[in-house]
């Protein structure tokens, strides 16, 4: 720690701007890693081959951007009105990441928030079976791997007639993020007064009544916290996605990775479809980022 | 936590009868359509359905009977495991069930793409294993990329430092830092892995040879492939850890902190023995967190290198995956995952249970 040194010698206002210039110098470092990736691959979607392999890096100073990387996809200004294959076969991989995406984060949001409601509220009792057992069944769950149960899936779902299925996909994503929903949502009950729950069952409701009117409305940001880690973790998902789908229920990161193979220096179109690929998440970072990092930091703090 | 709610248990006899004929039809079929199904498919009888889908709905019908029945049996009782029952019915299915029969597959010698179908092996699997260099090899693989974590714990700390200090636009930099983490490993294999590593004409390759590396070749010798893949690795996921550490940073009683500068300690030193201690707890969280997802690593790996050079990068699951996808050798892959599991669930419990323990004696 260079900072500390002068601490002892220097004036306090020399020191202080040292300090802070490592500090900025730190912290844009890494914004640019972060950033740099990003840039290369939306840019270089509109790069010609020459530019690729000269290594411009800015546009209009050192290259001349084009419209080739979305217009390999059919998306750019001249080609959106004309019939595209490229384009459908990307739209449907597209709408397919987004309803698997979206219905398996709704599905374990609704099952993993009741569980946790009941976890945090309720003893059960069945057998020896008491509540942290069942929260441990739960969240033991995390660390399965994948591996392990997508080779059953495989052979299971071909005999439920389930393979290449967006169904059968939506169910495995839903089990997936299911102990991070739980995980999640028993720390957002735990911090909602029971009092209020009490006085909802004194005023004639009953539990499901005093769940659905007063419970949900408070925990609802938490919801939504869990709800955005789901889809996040959904979306990217491509080891299940590449083994149980083949040609009806594709997804988009299936998609990408088999288009990564044998494009040679074709680069424009493969950084067109993963600035495609990337960009609903970014967004969504970008927007939502606050419901993220609430989602990421339960557990963290006691 | 729990309240004690009023329990009224004051439901009518004829409805808990109604309860458990519900239940108790249901079963029935359930278990009469699975046997067909069985048999059937056993070809003891020419009933039954072309594939298992039909079963699948009556587990869901049934499903909903044991729930009703549960509502109408139990009354208010029934009320609150309802909130349980579904989730947990959910995971039944879907873990156990499958659990139970990957270790049916890995006493098999099956193929699918071979006409013959499957065959008992019995320990077969399991022999051919503990000899399979490839899937040691992986296995070790595993070890490098777990040590990589602590050095993505120390960035991740320290960024989180950064972010926590008297900064300006901090929203704006923890909105940056968090992006590689919103990013499909799919989509980050092909934008750093193929094209910013790439060896002609990528940026991080001219920088490397600006820098005097004169052949910045990332992935084809082993060491310096596997190191990459923890690069790639890393990137995507220190947002993770850092997210966690700055709430716990956040969550830091200020007094004590004041106190410590009061006292003169340096900023080292008042981390060291101040912030450091404290943070204890969230940096064991967020590590045992990150193994979790680290023991699932495949995608970078599966697209950017196929586990090359000569399974330099490996990791088991994407050793698996080629092994499904190359051979389509289920039984052998399953029992390897299964292997794989055993062992996962062996060193969690003693790790957690070794934190557990040391933790006690820290604090």
């Amino acid at each position: 720690m260079d900072a500390k040194s002068y601490m002892n010698q220097s004036s306090p206002g020399v020191n202080l701007v040292i300090y802070r210039i490592l500090i900025y110098g730190a912290l844009l470092f890494w914004a640019f890693l972060c950033l740099f990736p990003i840039y290369w691959t939306i840019t270089t979607s509109f790069k010609t081959a020459v530019s690729v392999t000269q290594g411009h890096l800015i546009p209009w100073f050192d290259f001349t951007p084009k419209w080739i990387g979305f217009r390999s996809l059919g998306l750019s200004p001249e080609t959106i009105f004309q019939i595209s294959t490229v384009r459908e076969e990307f739209l449907k991989r597209f709408f397919n990441s987004v309803i698997t995406s979206v219905s398996a984060s709704v599905l374990a949001v609704m099952l993993g928030s009741l569980a946790a409601y009941g976890l945090s509220r309720f003893q059960y009792k069945l057998g020896f079976v008491k509540n942290s057992d069942i929260s441990f069944f739960f969240l033991s769950q995390m660390i399965l791997p994948p591996v392990v149960l997508a080779l059953p899936f495989l052979v299971l779902y071909r005999e439920l007639a389930l393979l290449d299925s967006t169904i059968g996909l939506i169910m495995l994503y839903a089990l997936m993020v299911l102990p991070i929903v739980i995980w999640i949502m028993r720390d957002q009950f735990s911090t909602i007064p029971i009092e209020l729950e009490e006085a909802g069952l004194v005023d004639g409701l009953n539990v499901w009544g005093v769940f659905m009117r007063i419970v949900l409305p408070i925990s609802f940001p938490g919801m939504v916290a869990a709800f955005i880690l789901c889809l996040v973790l959904s979306w990217n998902e491509y080891f299940f996605a590449a083994l149980l789908t083949s040609a009806d229920a594709k997804t988009l990161p299936v998609m990408v990775a088999s288009q990564t193979g044998s494009q040679g220096i074709n680069w424009w179109s493969m950084a067109a479809l993963s600035t495609a690929a990337i960009a609903p998440l970014a967004i969504i970072g970008v927007f939502l980022e606050s419901y993220i990092v609430k989602g990421l930091s339960t557990g963290a703090v006691k | 936590m729990t309240t004690t709610y009023i329990i009224t248990d004051n439901v009518p006899a004829q409805q808990k009868t109604l309860g458990r004929v519900i239940i108790f039809i249901a079963t029935i079929l359930l278990v009469a359509l699975f046997l067909i199904q069985i048999l059937h498919k056993t070809n003891t009888i020419t009933l039954g359905f072309e594939n298992w889908r039909p079963t699948l709905y009556a587990y869901l019908l049934w499903s909903i009977a044991l729930c009703w029945g549960i509502l109408l049996i139990k009354g208010d009782r029934g009320q609150r495991a309802l909130f349980v029952l579904p989730a947990f019915l959910f995971t039944i299915a879907m873990v156990i069930f499958p659990l139970i029969f990957s270790v049916y597959i890995s006493l098999h010698d099956w193929n699918l793409s071979a006409f013959e179908g499957q065959k008992f092996n019995g320990l077969d699997n399991f022999r051919a294993l503990l000899v399979d260099e490839y899937y040691w090899n992986s296995m070790l693989n595993m070890v490098y990329y777990l040590v990589a974590i602590l050095f993505e714990y120390a960035i991740a700390f320290g960024l989180a430092l950064l972010l926590n200090s008297q900064i300006v636009a901090r929203k704006f930099f923890r909105v940056v830092f968090l992006m590689p983490l919103m990013l499909s490993p799919v989509a980050v294999s092909w934008m750093l892995g193929k094209s910013l590593m790439e060896y002609r004409f990528g940026p991080a390759a001219n920088l490397a040879r600006h820098l005097g590396w004169e052949s910045p070749a990332f992935f084809s010798s082993p060491e310096i492939a596997r190191f990459s893949i923890m690069v790639l690795d890393a990137w995507t996921f220190i947002p993770f850890m850092m997210i966690m550490l700055l709430a716990g940073l956040q969550a830091l009683p200020r007094e004590v902190l004041e106190a410590s500068k009061v006292d003169g300690a340096s900023g080292w030193q008042s981390f060291k023995e101040i912030v450091f201690p404290l943070m204890l707890p969230v940096s064991v969280t967020a590590v045992v967190i990150r193994i979790i997802f680290k023991l699932k690593l495949a995608d970078v790996i599966i697209n950017v290198t196929s586990g090359g050079p000569g399974g330099a990068t490996d990791s088991v699951t994407s050793f698996i995956f080629r092994e499904y996808r190359d051979r389509s050798n289920v039984g052998y892959g399953t029992m390897m995952a299964v292997v794989y599991l055993i062992i996962i669930i062996i060193l969690m419990t003693l790790m957690l249970k070794l934190i557990d323990r040391w933790m006690q004696k820290v604090t």
